[in-house]
């Protein structure tokens, strides 16, 4: 049953060659050759777009390859859907989990075996595998009850029950905390250890050069090196990655700007889930003054959006005392009256929140600014005055650098990173004297992020207040004056700067409290 | 096998936005004349008949007014409701509540005479169907119930509502047990344009005058913008400060009051009474409309012509071997052309094969690139 | 036979209609599909049903009829709304419009003619016992319909197939990266619904009235729309809510019967009335709504590969 002896010669489990995906006229993958040996664990690195996700979507057999072949164990395959890649033997563990909030986490597990498991065998198997790894799992929980951290075990012990050889982790550390991913590290060699292969995809360096015992780093869908990332420096690493020098952000010393009064001031702010699945605020305080960046850390889901929307008045309090902005009690105020205080808001989700996909973008700019600069584009009756709008695009298009098709194109067709630099923009435009932002470079590429974390240090510096909440540690150590970080519901005390380290912020990313700490072991138990 | 596969387009397209109406009517002509040729018809004549004939003379393009008054006035308002993502299938009801409170008036008060009437006749339909709308509005602004559900319930509720009123207080005693409220007074008659030439009455102009009023509102203002955004996602109104609620009222009550206004129109222009049944459907059939004009009410405009003609054209339809019942069916068959070509403006239609050989077969020094398609 | 007994079985028979298009909506919209055509697909099942039965002489060649009239115009349904992903709630409407059109056009040989009855089933000896006639001598679809509600509540939760329909239903990008074919399933789950409503329609026309009348269904397949709202997608509350609505529906007649001296339009809105109280007291309770609503229902989805 061996044909071609000759494909035996080589030692690579997987090997890609000149494999192509063109989405219409993109080509996100361009003829992308890659091998991973047995018992290696293999980094793919790249940028925001760089046709990471597009690639391991067709080794997984959820996206159809336009040209190329990949082969395994030396046979050339086609796998034309996940069953299939998972009958070959590769295993995915994906970025935005693939489980189902209403079902438990047995029957997720159950959705990618094969059918004639029983569910009470799968919860079994489940549990054993997950005291074998020390991942502790629960297969009666309803998922959409648990953290990030959690779906992640399930999503890895649902690929491992399959004992792939070669387990394909897409940006598995974005939702962890530092401790966490230590732990998962620790899994991950131990997966080495015993003969499996890992395609390992990120962005952050430093863990690759931690983990990885080789690297291929694509960038725009092309290959650009290859190389043994323990012999490089993050800096090496990432002019591969961009193919250009990022300017870092220069943050002028926070005593060289005079420190004014508070400018946001959040009072013991308690917020009752308002969805089944979302988290109760508890007790929040903060104050952040002018000229200074506060970030807010914490792993997603921990009540990042449910702050964001309390500060933004899209949910307003009961007492008007609880937000108070520029010195202005504004917690029965709505979103618009919030700004016309002086505030501006950026939230997460740019597609859907802070933009209307299929809306133009000089429309866009109306979305946030018709009630703080109706002067400017509103004439008599609400009329829209179309071209004091679109001038104004223009001039935030502009100065953001902001690249497009069309002179005045949908929302929808810009890329991420340019959308979030015209979304940024709007309201820096109006130099607000607040501003909150949500995850202000996520899947934003290197060189627009760091044109959007500069912009933010210099709003702050020129005498505004500028919150950040993030999952992007390095980013919030870069651009913040004072981290503080969120945890189920609760905001610490903000650590200034100087005394913050990544592991007291991961700590407390963890939710190092005494009471979690026993509800954590009784979990594990 | 070979499938169809959506390719989303980056933009969409304005080719396929401007000419997607057409092509749905295209091929429901299309669709139309096999159906005719299947019933051993011309299908020539037989669409010369349905389609040009109405057109030719001038009393039946004052029937085509006629019915297009309603159709456009209500259709109208269903743009602003289906852009705002509200699910008004009620129209039927708040048409027939609004013919019901309009004529209240030359009803119950005969004594009121007057160049008065009319407009409070008016006033009070448009009222009488805003208020109806509000019913599954206030429920789904208060409590989030389904208001697909609730409005289109109401639809009966009007009619047996209408029929009791007809058939009970409201019956003309002089009509001989015959179900129908008296004729109304001449001052009540929302009269005709041309009355040398035809029935048209002023209720066409008033859907002109609506379309051109609310189309202004929807591209030009504030409060249009409003109504966009909330539709295509209520999150990012919601980021803008508008009121998801407010604008829940507002789409209803709009629609609701054009349609009784519509209603009213039909009863005081067309009719000239209150009787069991006062439509043969519009408010339906103006769903169609909405939607073959692409929710602008200018669309609407000449969607309603088009759909007027159905009705006009369906009179011709028994000496071709169907009954005049097949003109609801086409109007069925329009509305999803005009949903599957829509679909033509934010997706290009790929046509795939599955790649010739299996890779088994394919030696792959020799042969490393894998079709696995064509555009 | 006790006065108990026959309104029980005046319920029963008008239950079972709005119980079996329900029921296959209740998997539809399991399965993430908004379908409003039910309307649409129960007149054309009507109608077909009772021409079949009327041709062939054979009340379930009717019956069969229906169920075939019903998935083929499912499939409309299932062409735009799942291969051009069009929006649902429009198609649904559209399907429903056309039913209304074509079944009226079919059917209009039909009017005023006698149709075949499909005949209740006795079993011998058990229907004496106490409510036996209302157990064991009810028409054929009476016992379907309880054995679909059975067979669906068994298969969402105790089959991994149903598991996987769940699954697809709650999230669709995840059911689609595992590898399941979202749009098959969801094709399969029309088709059912389409069936399901096209034998709902057939009861109408073989069981409940035994003729055609134009526009027969008087919104019974809105009302099933609304049950499984009611119902919040569960096999078995839907059975309850169904025989709810059926006794209402029968409560109005026999307020009639009674000589009540109340406008029979206002009995006749009764049932209307009571799918917007029933809707209006389930949404009440968004938080329950939110956890029983299947996440991607209406939702376009369209597969990348």
């Amino acid at each position: 049953m061996d044909p071609r002896p000759e494909h035996h010669q080589s030692r690579a489990l997987l090997d890609v060659r000149g494999l192509t995906k063109m989405f219409g006229e993109l080509r996100a993958c361009d003829r992308i050759d890659l091998g991973v040996a047995s018992g290696e664990i293999h980094a793919l690195l790249g940028e925001n777009g760089a046709g990471k996700s597009t690639l391991v979507k067709m080794l997984f057999g959820s996206l159809e390859p336009t040209a190329g072949a990949i082969f395994w164990k030396g046979r050339p395959v086609r796998i034309t859907s996940p069953a299939e890649a998972r009958r070959l033997g590769l295993g995915m563990v994906f970025q935005h989990f693939s489980l189902v909030e209403a079902l438990t986490a047995a029957e997720n597990i159950a959705l990618s075996l094969p059918p004639d498991t029983p569910l009470r065998a799968v919860a079994s198997r489940a549990k054993a595998l997950s005291e074998a790894y020390g991942l502790p799992l629960d297969p009666s929980a309803l998922v959409g009850d648990l953290s990030v951290g959690e779906r992640q075990r399930i999503e890895i012990i649902r690929c491992l029950l399959l004992e792939p050889e070669l387990v394909i982790l897409d940006e598995p550390t974005s939702v962890l905390t530092p401790q966490e991913a230590e732990r998962l590290f620790d899994t991950l060699r131990r997966l080495k250890g015993e003969g499996k292969s890992i395609l390992y995809i990120s962005h952050r360096l430093s863990e690759v050069q931690q983990l990885c015992d080789t690297a291929t780093v694509l960038r725009h869908g092309k290959v650009v090196a290859r190389c043994d990332p323990r012999g490089e420096t993050p800096a090496t690493l990432a002019r591969m990655m961009v193919g250009a020098e990022v300017a870092a952000v220069s943050r002028a010393p926070l005593a060289s700007v005079a420190q004014g009064a508070p400018l946001l001031e959040v009072r013991d702010l308690s917020r009752e889930p308002a969805t089944p699945f979302s988290v109760r605020l508890k007790g929040i305080r903060l104050a952040v003054t002018a000229g200074e960046v506060v970030g807010v850390a914490g792993v997603a889901g921990n009540g990042q959006t449910e702050l964001f929307e309390s500060l933004s008045g899209e949910h307003r309090q009961d007492a008007a005392s609880l937000v108070r902005i520029a010195g202005e009690d504004a917690g029965r105020m709505g979103i618009s009256g919030r700004r016309r205080l002086g505030a501006g808001f950026v939230p997460e989700e740019r597609l859907g929140h802070g933009a209307a996909p299929r809306l133009l973008l000089s429309e866009n700019l109306l979305l946030s600014r018709h009630a703080t600069d109706a002067r400017q584009f509103l004439g008599g009756g609400g009329v829209i005055r179309r071209g004091a709008v679109a001038a104004a695009a223009r001039r935030i298009s502009e100065l953001m650098d902001v690249r497009k098709g069309a002179p005045d194109p949908e929302a929808a067709s810009l890329s991420g990173g340019n959308l979030q630099k015209f979304i940024i923009g709007r309201e820096l435009d109006r130099k607000p004297r607040v501003l909150v932002v949500n995850q202000p470079t996520w899947g934003v590429d290197a060189g627009a992020a760091s044109r959007i974390r500069n912009a933010l240090v210099e709003l702050a510096r020129s005498g505004s207040a500028v919150l950040v909440i993030s999952q992007d540690l390095d980013e919030l150590f870069e651009i913040s004056d004072r981290i503080a970080v969120m945890h189920d519901g609760t905001l610490s005390e903000p650590l200034p700067r100087g005394e913050a380290t990544y592991e007291k912020v991961g700590l407390l990313m963890g939710g190092a409290s005494p009471s979690h700490h026993t509800l954590h072991r009784e979990m594990v138990a | 096998m070979t499938r169809l596969e959506l390719v989303k387009r980056p933009q969409h397209s304005v080719l396929f936005s401007a000419l997607s109406p057409f092509l749905a009517f295209a091929l429901t002509v299309v669709a139309g004349a096999l159906l005719f040729a299947a019933l051993g018809a011309d299908p020539a004549t037989a669409l010369y008949a349905y389609f040009v004939e109405p057109l030719r003379e001038v009393w039946s393009l004052h029937e085509l007014a006629v019915k297009a008054a309603p159709l456009i006035l209500i259709a109208v308002g269903l743009c602003v409701c289906f852009q705002s993502n509200n699910w008004n299938i009620g129209a039927e009801g708040q048409f027939t509540i609004g013919a019901i409170t309009g004529s209240a008036i030359p009803i119950l008060l005969p004594e009121f005479q007057g160049i008065a009437v009319l407009p409070l006749m008016l006033l009070f339909g448009a009222l009488g169907g805003a208020l109806y709308a509000g019913i599954p509005a206030l429920l789904k602004a208060r409590f989030n119930t389904n208001e697909i559900l609730t409005s289109l319930m109401l639809v009966y509720v009007a009619q047996l509502f209408l029929d009791w009123l007809v058939r009970g207080p409201w019956r003309d005693p002089a009509a001989m047990n015959f179900p129908q409220a008296p004729r109304f007074a001449p001052d009540a008659v929302l009269p005709e344009m041309f009355p040398d030439s035809g029935r048209a009455h002023w209720g066409f102009v008033l859907a002109l005058v609506a379309a051109v009023l609310v189309w202004f509102m929807l591209a030009k203002t504030l409060r249009g913008f409003q109504v966009r955004v909330i539709g295509q996602s209520p999150r990012a109104g919601r980021f803008a400060g508008f009121s998801l609620r407010q604008n829940i009222f507002f789409a209803f009550l709009l629609s609701g009051a054009l349609a009784g206004l519509a209603g009213i129109a039909e009863v005081s222009g067309a009719i000239g009474r209150l009787q069991p049944s006062i439509s043969p459907g519009y408010g339906f059939a103006a769903i169609i409309v909405a939607f073959l004009g692409r929710l602008n009410p200018l669309g609407a405009v000449a969607a309603g012509l088009v759909l007027a003609l159905t009705y006009i054209g369906g009179e011709a339809l028994p000496s071709y071997g169907l009954s005049e019942r097949a003109v609801r069916a086409f109007q069925g068959i329009l509305l999803f052309f005009v949903l599957a070509c829509d679909t033509l403006i934010h997706y290009r239609v790929r046509v795939v094969r599955p790649a010739a050989a299996a890779p088994d077969q394919v030696s792959p020094a020799a042969q490393p690139e894998l079709s696995h398609g064509h555009g | 036979m006790g006065m108990a007994e026959a309104i029980l079985i005046a319920v029963a028979t008008a239950a079972t209609p709005l119980l079996l298009a329900a029921i296959g909506e209740l998997v539809v919209e399991r399965s993430g599909v908004l379908n409003l055509g039910v309307e649409g697909m129960m007149l054309m099942g009507a109608v077909c049903g009772f021409g079949a039965a009327l041709l062939t002489g054979s009340p379930w060649m009717g019956a069969l009829a229906g169920i075939l009239a019903g998935v083929l115009f499912s499939l409309i349904f299932g062409v735009l709304a799942l291969t051009l992903v069009t929006n649902q709630v429009a198609t649904g409407l559209a399907l429903t419009l056309l039913g209304i059109g074509a079944s009226g056009m079919v059917g209009e040989a039909f009017i005023g003619l006698p149709g075949v009855k499909l005949q209740p089933i006795s079993v011998p000896g058990l229907v004496d016992l106490p409510f036996g006639r209302f157990l064991f001598s009810q028409d054929p679809l009476f016992y379907i319909s309880l054995l679909l509600v059975a067979g669906v509540a068994w298969f969402l939760f105790r089959t991994r197939a149903g598991l996987t329909l769940r699954s697809v239903g709650d999230n669709h990008g995840s059911a689609h990266a595992l590898g399941i074919d979202v749009v098959r399933l969801r094709y399969l789950a029309v088709m059912f619904g389409g069936g399901c409503a096209g034998l709902a329609g057939a009861h109408l026309s073989l069981v409940y009235t035994t003729q055609w009348i134009e526009n027969m269904t008087a919104g019974r397949g809105w009302i099933a729309l609304a049950l499984v709202v009611f119902a919040s997608w569960r096999p078995w509350r839907l059975l309850l809510s169904a025989y709810l609505f059926g006794a209402v529906s029968i409560g109005q007649l026999h307020a009639q019967a009674f000589g009540i001296s109340v406008p029979s339009q206002f009995l006749s809105a009764l049932p209307y009335l009571a799918t917007i109280l029933v809707l209006v007291l389930i949404s009440r309770n968004r938080r329950l709504t939110m956890i029983n609503t299947p996440a991607s229902l209406g939702q376009a989805f369209v597969p990348d590969r």
